[in-house]
């Protein structure tokens, strides 16, 4: 029944998420690179880089979340009761992160709002790739529900997930930093951005070789043929966007190594939904066993399909307002 | 120690949705108000509304945000919490809730910033405008939440197969039975609590012979709005409690510890319900008086307690006192409205000072009475999580109660730190007032909501 119902919005959350993952991405790596600034100049700078768009970056989180809990119930029911704790620290810590941004700069001492603000945005990010680790390796599922303990996410692999994330965020906020801002602050985070840079490849290949030798099923989905004509573009194409980047970033470029992150992000992005679509729930609930009701569906996608081309408007419009560097001592009030 | 986790899982659920609706309740009610001294200012041209205007929506940027911070933890809870409730019922409450985030997100990312940054961008007229939009974006956020609150009181449009509930129609599901009352009563509660806030800073500047002009034009702005609002509460709340009582009779005998309903009930000003062995102790009481309320007859009857097993109850005493609560301050709040009124009428409204003393510190009443009031309608429908189709028990996620304790506390730890900033914060703004200077600094323009407080 409708087939393509579930497959239209798996593509919607699927863009949600990689809306939220990239533009909050950036902006979590600022907190993330927060300190290895060095004066609060310095900082203040940072901040005012990213401060007219976090607030929208975070939201795409909500339509993700809730897009989750409309379209696919079923899933939603697994996937928060198996990652409760992530999910909960994750949220508590972009709270804490938020407030951070506006008290920070009232408050008398900015030490500790500095300190939330890094706290904050490494363990959001952190959460985020152990719930996506977690997810990967597959979660039990008993009678529709989740079946395991409350520390079952914690497994190396997810682990290492949760690292690897950090550290992406890391280099798209230290790409951003380099388009976004000029002097001292641009000169260092250039550093910073080559060391993420492979810091970011060795995560992506140790997740590469890791998901395929662990999961039979997603070894199965890339190397048996004739999947593998179709799919060894992939991680080619990832190789090569790999090296330009480095190279962009060596010959001290302003925007291409961000839309090279960027484009490492989709890159890794389409790989983990190549080694498991059409799991929502790997390994065992897929798109259509955890599907609304289509008449739900419909109800809900009439309203996102009218709305979504305003909101995504108005991020481009707020993107091109808010274009320019920043310079060196602008604080953002 | 013994963790049960659906209790567990009830409080830390109703520590962060009350946490949360104090800001909704305000922002709804906030967000009118600036509307309507913006068409004030459109029509008069009196700086004194356009100043007042900015400086209400500073007030209303950080509680916007305070609101927007902890929704965003609600729409996670849903599943966290409550994973066998979003399989059962997730295909009707789903989409409601969903086109409550769609509202909100449209909101945030069009009209609210510019209301918050645009006074100097934009012509006027589209500047008020999107005070009105902003108005009623938060009112429909509004009315899908509590379409959603409603079907799970008084369920319909639907159809129950294996235990999922599917929809069939979906004008049904949102106008269900009680929707109209629930929305009615919320919507006015929340004009009126923040009326009531609106009152105590006018006060407050009076007292201390500040922005004595602007605190005048606030004062009577409350007391107009206030004098008519807390009445008709009134008249809602009864037609909210006769639709209730038809929906959900054991909830109104919790509310008002009825017993036994083969006799006409009292109304308790004060009792101690005794859950064990169904009676009320140290009762002062008004003799037939919930059946004059609830029925409209000296002699009418409703059910009681008694008619149902125990298991079948609300916590007695939580409904009952919340109850209470509720009604005593509403009834305050039509006195004090009404008394306002009447000081104004006689022409000494701004000198009487005790009177203004007395409102300076009212500004909690509105949070307190819809607390109290979710807690009723909330616990009232125990032990359903929705009326007739899923026990609250069988509602919760496979989730241990030492997980939920833990969190519950870092929540609490959390969302202290985060309520004492923000109410430090907008005590700052009003200890500032209103001030003449319009926003200037165009070349640091930020769309992020409190940073429209600092301008």
């Amino acid at each position: 029944m409708e087939w393509y119902l579930p497959v239209i919005w798996a593509g919607v959350i699927g863009t949600a998420v990689a809306m939220y993952v990239i533009l909050d991405g950036f902006d979590l790596g600022i907190g993330i690179l927060f300190p290895f600034s060095r004066s609060e100049a310095e900082r203040d700078q940072m901040m005012r880089s990213i401060a007219p768009f976090w607030d929208g970056n975070e939201t795409w989180l909500v339509l993700g979340g809730a897009g989750l809990f409309v379209a696919f119930p079923r899933a939603y029911a697994v996937v928060m009761p198996a990652f409760y704790l992530p999910v909960i620290i994750m949220l508590l810590a972009l709270v804490f992160r938020g407030i951070a941004f506006e008290f920070r700069t009232v408050s008398h001492s900015k030490m500790w709002w500095n300190v939330a603000f890094t706290i904050g945005s490494t363990l959001a990010g952190f959460a985020q790739g152990v719930i996506l680790g977690g997810l990967v390796q597959g979660i039990p599922v008993r009678d529709g529900a989740y079946a395991g303990g409350s520390f079952h996410w914690a497994t190396p692999f997810a682990l290492l997930c949760g690292l690897a994330l950090v550290a992406g965020y890391a280099l798209l906020g230290a790409t951003w930093l380099v388009m976004k801002t000029e002097g001292l602050v641009a000169e260092r985070t250039r550093g910073h951005a080559k060391l993420l840079l492979m810091a970011v490849l060795a995560f992506m290949a140790a997740v590469s070789l890791w998901t395929p030798l662990a999961e039979p099923r997603i070894a199965a989905r890339w190397f048996s043929l004739p999947n593998f004509y179709f799919l060894w573009p992939v991680p080619v194409v990832t190789a090569l966007t790999a090296f330009f980047a480095w190279r962009w970033i060596e010959q001290s470029r302003d925007v291409p190594p961000f839309l090279a992150a960027i484009a490492l992000f989709l890159f890794g992005y389409l790989g983990l939904v190549i080694s498991n679509f059409p799991y929502l729930v790997p390994p065992t609930l897929t798109v259509w066993d955890t599907a609304a009701a289509p008449a739900s569906q419909i109800f809900m996608l009439l309203g996102t399909l009218l709305l979504l081309p305003f909101v995504l408007g108005y991020v481009v419009f707020i993107y091109w307002l808010f274009r320019g560097k920043v310079r060196a001592g602008e604080s953002y009030h | 120690m013994d963790f049960d986790p659906v209790l567990l899982a009830r409080l830390q659920f109703a520590f962060t949705i009350i946490f949360h609706i104090i800001f909704p309740s305000f922002t709804i009610g906030l967000s009118a108000y600036i509307a309507t001294l913006g068409a004030l200012w459109l029509r008069s041209g009196n700086d004194r509304h356009q100043m007042l205007m900015r400086f209400w929506t500073k007030i209303f940027a950080v509680s916007f945000a305070m609101g927007v911070v902890s929704g965003i933890v609600l729409s996670y809870q849903f599943g966290t919490n409550w994973s066998r409730f979003s399989v059962a019922v997730g295909n009707v409450i789903g989409p409601l809730l969903g086109y409550e985030v769609l509202a909100a997100f449209f909101l945030e990312a069009t009209f609210l910033g510019v209301l918050l940054f645009g006074m100097n961008r934009v012509p006027p007229w589209l500047y008020v405008l999107s005070a009105v939009v902003v108005a009623i974006g938060t009112a429909i956020s509004a009315f899908w939440i509590l379409a959603a609150n409603s079907w799970m009181q008084t369920p319909t449009g639907f159809e129950l197969k294996d235990g999922v509930a599917y929809p069939t129609d979906w004008l049904t599901v949102i106008f269900n039975p009680s929707f109209p009352y629930r929305f009615a009563h919320m919507l006015n509660a929340a004009y009126l609590t923040t009326g009531f806030v609106v009152l105590a800073v006018g006060a407050r500047y009076l007292i201390a012979g500040r922005h004595i002009e602007e605190g005048r034009t606030i004062l009577r702005m409350a007391i107009g709005l206030t004098a008519i609002l807390a009445p008709l509460q009134l008249v809602i709340g009864d037609q909210h409690g006769l639709n209730t009582l038809k929906h959900q009779p054991i909830k109104v005998a919790a509310m008002e510890a009825h017993w036994d309903g083969s006799k006409p009930a009292d109304f308790h000003i004060f009792a101690w319900p005794d859950e064990m062995a169904g009676v009320n102790h140290f009762e002062l009481s008004i003799p037939k008086g919930a059946s004059l309320i609830l029925t409209h007859r000296m002699n009418g009857l409703f059910a009681g307690l008694n008619s149902v097993p125990a298991s079948e109850r609300p916590p007695v005493k939580t409904v009952f006192f919340g109850f209470r609560i509720m009604l005593g301050i509403g009834f305050f709040m039509i006195a004090a409205a009404l008394l306002g009124a009447f000081l104004w009428w006689r022409g000494t409204l701004f000198e009487t000072r005790w009177y203004l003393r007395v409102m300076a510190h009212c500004w909690w009443l509105g949070f307190v009475a819809v607390i109290a009031g979710w807690v009723v309608t909330e616990t009232g429908r125990q032990p359903w999580i929705v009326e007739g189709i899923l026990r609250t028990a069988n509602a919760t996620s496979p989730v241990p109660g030492t997980t939920i304790a833990g969190t519950l506390a870092l929540f609490v730890l959390a969302y202290a730190v985060v309520f004492w900033f923000g109410i430090y914060y907008i005590n700052r703004l009003i200890t500032q007032g209103p001030q003449g200077q319009a926003a200037t600094e165009i070349g640091h323009f930020s769309r992020r909501p409190i940073s429209a407080a600092r301008q």
